[in-house]
């Protein structure tokens, strides 16, 4: 018992516990539903607690790999099963964690046909993310991004809307064409360095003893970031997404936009950056100007999308947009930035999932038209739906602001022009989300099936608390955050521009948002009132 | 002369099993009950795997160095053996349904085991040629043993006449190869010279006829038609047993012999191209299930060529370069046959009498009427597709770890790109057992019971796939020992 809380075996035990909880719900008979929902319920809030004791393991200002397990798994070739924790996957897994049992409450009543088999999806699908998260082996690596595409591909074929089939289909060859790549990818950069181990061909780098020549470091770090671009999405190959999101199930659209494309930022950080950082940065002009284009090209489809959930889809494009192009800055503030970005992001776009969810299970559309004066019958939703749109438009003192301040700041040092282009999207992502606001709540109800539809049940409320909850800590409370992914993000600027100095970054980073935030708490209450 | 104990014990096990079959055939008169011919039959299939250790246990070269009992041969028996016990387990019930007899079948899988024991382990052109000639012989009456059905006939018709030209090949090969290295004993062509157009031209029709029994593009037309026509638990035999022994003795020829050098590359690589887009290509438009998981055998004969094309580019290597993708190969065969003969097995089961639900429609909605089936099969089309904890990923990842040893990325490029468009239609196929609804009347029938001696071979099949899927180091040991292949 005390080596679990030194951190012995905390990481496997993240991975594996929801998959026996699956395990457990598989063997059980299928035909009382509660009961499996509890279970469900149960393994997924335990799991959100061991990841918890995660914070303890991390100390603040360190830019290593933590509670490191590496146990010999397979000979020839030599693959391990090396696991860590890093500042920066810290936070992504308890994201993860903390979106599962939202997921399952989300589902408690709008799943009603396969239930155990739902819940079991589930769970597998946060055994994926959570091992693709904690991997430091790059073939262990690539064995759970693999192994998280079919639940995924189950939670939406099975439980989705009318195309689901079609986009389920379309989600899981679209990864898997990126993702066979950088298999090849892989294999190929263990033929050079005769490991799969993350760490260990970092230290070959950084020491010299593995030097790729340009055109093969190219090639190879194409090879892994296709296959990250895909699940990001990365324009132009972000079109799997809105399909996937519309005919997903509200928790299918929560955990896919919360955490799933997560994976494609996060494996940027992680591999294309301090792998290839030459080919980074000779590929980085390219990659924002992808970004830029996404940002802005996302926002101005969201606009004009007359489908409640595609437009918050597209404003995932826009916004994981924003996160590419802080990855590429190679700053330490838009490192930073990017992955308060990517936190910010799960929690915001997945309240707004999970409210257009909600008006889906009231209404049975997603159609813009088919809503409007919604404030008039259910005014306890309304006011959660501002305060995520909110959020996700980045206002200040709530969480989006955050990270698309410090991208922007980050990457106009990089290059200003970035920064102005990026910042469109700010705009233009108030535009659409207010514009939908107002024409789905405000005005007079239009249709009368609107008139009567019953405000948020406890268990919604339940849900929209937390989020909004989380959504004004994360506002409020950044250094929280920052503090413990300013030293992993420098450790990877470290690898791609080894001359940039720490100090450039960090301390003028964590003060200077909640400075902004202090000042513009003022202003917010005022808006909201407004609002209503 | 009576051969010594040593050289009968390298032949044992191909020993047993003929003699098993040719007890299967004679007892017939006699026994009148159908299922103690299963028993016969399983006895001899294990017991001939259980030589198969015997023989292992002595190696050397068996008759004046027309058998080889090696490592190599040890491995092939022992997947060969395996593949007959399980196919007969599967065959019982199958036989029951259609009420066929039961002796000759028996006795057919047993020759035609030992015909591939006899490729597997031969050390001279004429020895392969007699196991060749006696798995392909059996495999012909086999296809077509559900003599009622047309399909069965023209499935045995066009085996045969299109195997018989293949034979045909091989031997006109195996004669200009002695034409020109003046031996057809693998063992002694070091001094054959490898430039010589004769040798040239002999190995490439010895290829091509060992081409036509692994289906590789161009030469893979019968595929199709004779896995749909052959009775199910045929087709698992088919797509397991003679593929791997023929590949096994092409390893043998290209991968050993000093006269097949590095100028075979090119040939191989061509070979596995082609067939990798014909079968996933072909595959993409079927919606017979026998059809559909043919067509994905043609792909995964390409699959296995690729790591020929490694084998046969490192062949002047000889520090071992080409170690791991012989590896590579023999993983892979066995991934793939536990893999085949659970996927086939199953669709026998489905199919019902007479064979009469292969259509792809006819496993909508399988996931609710029949869930432990429906998982069993997603699990091999996934070991299929390649996708992680499951054998067919370690293969696949093998493969493509051979090829990029041999600096052949645009190979493993293409491969890689086959891989994607062969998840297309496993994936229709797990699609629509879970996502769509059967017809009415399909739903309300009553599940379909399988057979105890169906569930073994389902549970063997399913926890290798799955054990192999997570710990490929035994295995992957036992078969990168260096004097894998005895010289």
């Amino acid at each position: 018992m005390s080596t679990l809380f030194q951190g012995g075996h905390l990481l496997s035990i993240l991975i594996f516990f929801p998959a026996i909880g699956a395990l457990a719900l598989l063997l059980l008979r299928g035909d009382d539903h509660l009961f499996i929902r509890r279970i469900a319920l149960i393994v997924s809030v335990a799991e959100f607690l061991f990841s918890l004791l995660l914070l303890r393991g991390i100390p603040l200002n360190s830019g290593e790999y933590r509670l490191v397990e590496n146990f010999n798994w397979i000979t020839v070739p030599p693959i391990h099963y090396h696991l860590g924790v890093d500042g920066i996957s810290l936070f992504l897994v308890i994201l993860t964690t903390i979106l599962t049992p939202i997921s399952v409450l989300a589902s408690w009543s709008s799943i009603n046909h396969r239930v155990k088999e739902f819940f079991v999806m589930l769970l597998m699908l946060e055994v994926g993310v959570v091992g693709v998260f904690l991997s430091l082996d790059m073939f262990l690596f690539f064995l759970f991004w693999e192994v998280m595409l079919i639940p995924m591909a189950f939670l939406i074929g099975i439980w989705g809307h009318d195309r689901r089939i079609y986009a389920a289909v379309k989600f899981v060859l679209y990864t898997m064409a990126g993702s066979i790549l950088m298999l090849v990818g892989i294999i190929w950069l263990y033929n050079a360095t005769g490991t799969f181990d993350l760490p260990t061909i970092q230290q070959m780098l950084q020491s010299g003893a593995l030097t790729l020549e340009p055109r093969a470091e190219m090639l190879l770090f194409l090879a892994f970031f296709v296959a990250f671009a895909v699940k990001v999405p990365l324009f132009p190959l972000h079109t799997w997404l809105p399909d996937a999101h519309v005919e997903a199930p509200t928790a299918g659209s929560v955990m896919l936009a919360g955490v799933l494309l997560k994976m494609g930022t996060y494996g940027m950080i992680r591999f294309c950056l301090p792998l290839f950082p030459e080919a980074a940065r000779r590929a980085a002009p390219w990659v924002a100007a992808l970004a830029i284009i996404g940002i802005i090209y996302g926002a101005l489809v969201a606009l004009v999308q007359p489908n409640l959930k595609k437009l918050v889809a597209y404003s995932s494009v826009s916004h994981l947009g924003f996160v590419v192009l802080g990855i590429f800055a190679f700053r330490n503030i838009s490192m930073q930035g990017a992955v308060y970005q990517m936190l910010a992001h799960g929690i915001s776009t997945g309240a707004l999932f999970l409210l257009v969810g909600m008006l889906y299970d009231r209404r049975h559309t997603f159609e813009i038209t088919e809503y409007g004066g919604l404030a008039t019958p259910m005014p306890k939703m309304a006011a959660f739906f501002l305060f995520a749109a909110l959020s996700s438009l980045g206002l200040p003192i709530l969480n989006g602001f955050v990270g698309e301040y410090l991208i922007l700041l980050g990457s106009y040092q990089a290059h200003w022009q970035w920064a102005s282009w990026a910042a469109l999207g700010v705009i233009l992502s108030a535009c659409y989300l207010l514009w939908s606001y107002q024409r789905v709540f405000f005005g007079e109800v239009t249709h009368e099936k609107n008139r009567a539809l019953p405000d948020a049940s406890a268990r919604e409320k339940f849900i929209l608390v937390t989020m909004s909850v989380l959504m004004l800590w994360m506002g409020v409370g950044s250094a929280f955050f920052t503090n413990r992914t300013a030293a992993a993000s420098q450790t990877v600027i470290d690898q791609v521009e080894p001359q940039r100095p720490y100090e450039a970054a960090a301390p003028s980073t964590a003060p200077a948002a909640p400075k902004n935030i202090a000042h513009a708490a003022k202003i917010n209450p005022r808006m909201e009132s407004a609002a209503r | 002369m009576f051969p010594n104990t040593d050289d009968i014990l390298r032949v044992l096990p191909e020993l047993l099993w003929c003699g098993f079959g040719m007890l299967c055939m004679l007892l017939q008169p006699f026994v009148r009950n159908r299922h103690f011919f299963t028993g016969l039959a399983l006895v001899g299939a294990a017991a001939g795997t259980g030589a198969a250790f015997v023989a292992g246990a002595t190696p050397g070269q068996g008759f004046g160095g027309l058998i080889e009992s090696d490592v190599f041969s040890f491995f092939f028996r022992l997947l060969i053996g395996l593949v007959s016990v399980l196919v007969i387990l599967a065959s019982n019930s199958y036989l029951d349904r259609e009420k066929l007899p039961f002796p000759e079948f028996f006795g057919l899988v047993l020759f035609a085991t030992a015909g591939m024991g006899v490729l597997a382990s031969a050390h001279e052109l004429l020895t392969a040629f007699i196991g060749l000639e006696l798995s392909s012989i059996s495999s012909y009456i086999l296809a077509g043993f559900r003599r009622d059905s047309t399909k069965s006939s023209e499935a045995s018709l066009k085996y045969f006449l299109l195997g018989s030209f293949a034979t045909a090949f091989f031997l006109y090969g195996i004669a200009l190869v002695y034409g020109a290295s003046g031996t057809t004993n693998l063992g002694r062509m070091d001094d054959a010279d490898p430039t010589s157009n004769l040798l040239k031209l002999g190995l490439s029709m010895i290829l091509i006829g060992i081409g036509f029994k692994v289906a590789a593009a161009p030469f893979q037309i019968w595929t199709p038609d004779v896995y749909e026509g052959a009775p199910t638990p045929v087709t698992a035999l088919f797509s397991a047993g003679p593929k791997a022994a023929a590949f096994a003795l092409l390893l043998r020829i290209f991968g050993s012999v000093p006269a097949a050098t590095h100028f075979w590359f090119w040939a191989f690589w061509v070979l596995a191209v082609l067939t990798m887009f014909a079968g996933n290509l072909g595959a993409l438009l079927q919606t017979n299930v026998k059809r559909l998981l043919a067509y994905s055998s043609i792909a995964h004969a390409g699959y296995i060529l690729v790591a020929f094309a490694a084998v046969t580019f490192m062949a002047n290597d000889l520090n071992g370069g080409a170690t791991p993708a012989y590896a590579a190969i023999l993983f892979y065969l066995l991934s793939y046959a536990l893999v085949k003969i659970g996927a086939f097995t199953i669709v026998s089961e489905i199919g019902g009498a007479g064979e009469k639900n292969l259509s792809i429609d006819d496993y909508a909605g399988l996931a609710q009427r029949q869930p432990v089936a429906a998982a069993a099969l997603s699990l091999f089309l996934l070991s299929l597709l390649g996708l992680p904890v499951t054998a067919g990923f370690f293969g696949k990842f093998y493969i493509f770890k051979a090829a990029v040893n041999s600096h052949l990325i645009w190979l493993a490029v293409l491969m890689a790109i086959n891989s994607v468009i062969g998840a297309y239609y496993y994936l229709r196929l797990i699609v629509v057992m879970y996502m769509r609804e059967g017809s009415a009347e399909a739903m309300a029938a009553p599940a379909v019971r399988f057979p105890v001696a169906v569930n073994v071979v389902l549970a063997v099949t399913v926890i290798g796939t799955v054990y192999f899927g997570l710990f490929p180091n035994q295995v992957l040991n036992f078969i990168l020992q260096p004097n894998l292949i005895a010289r």
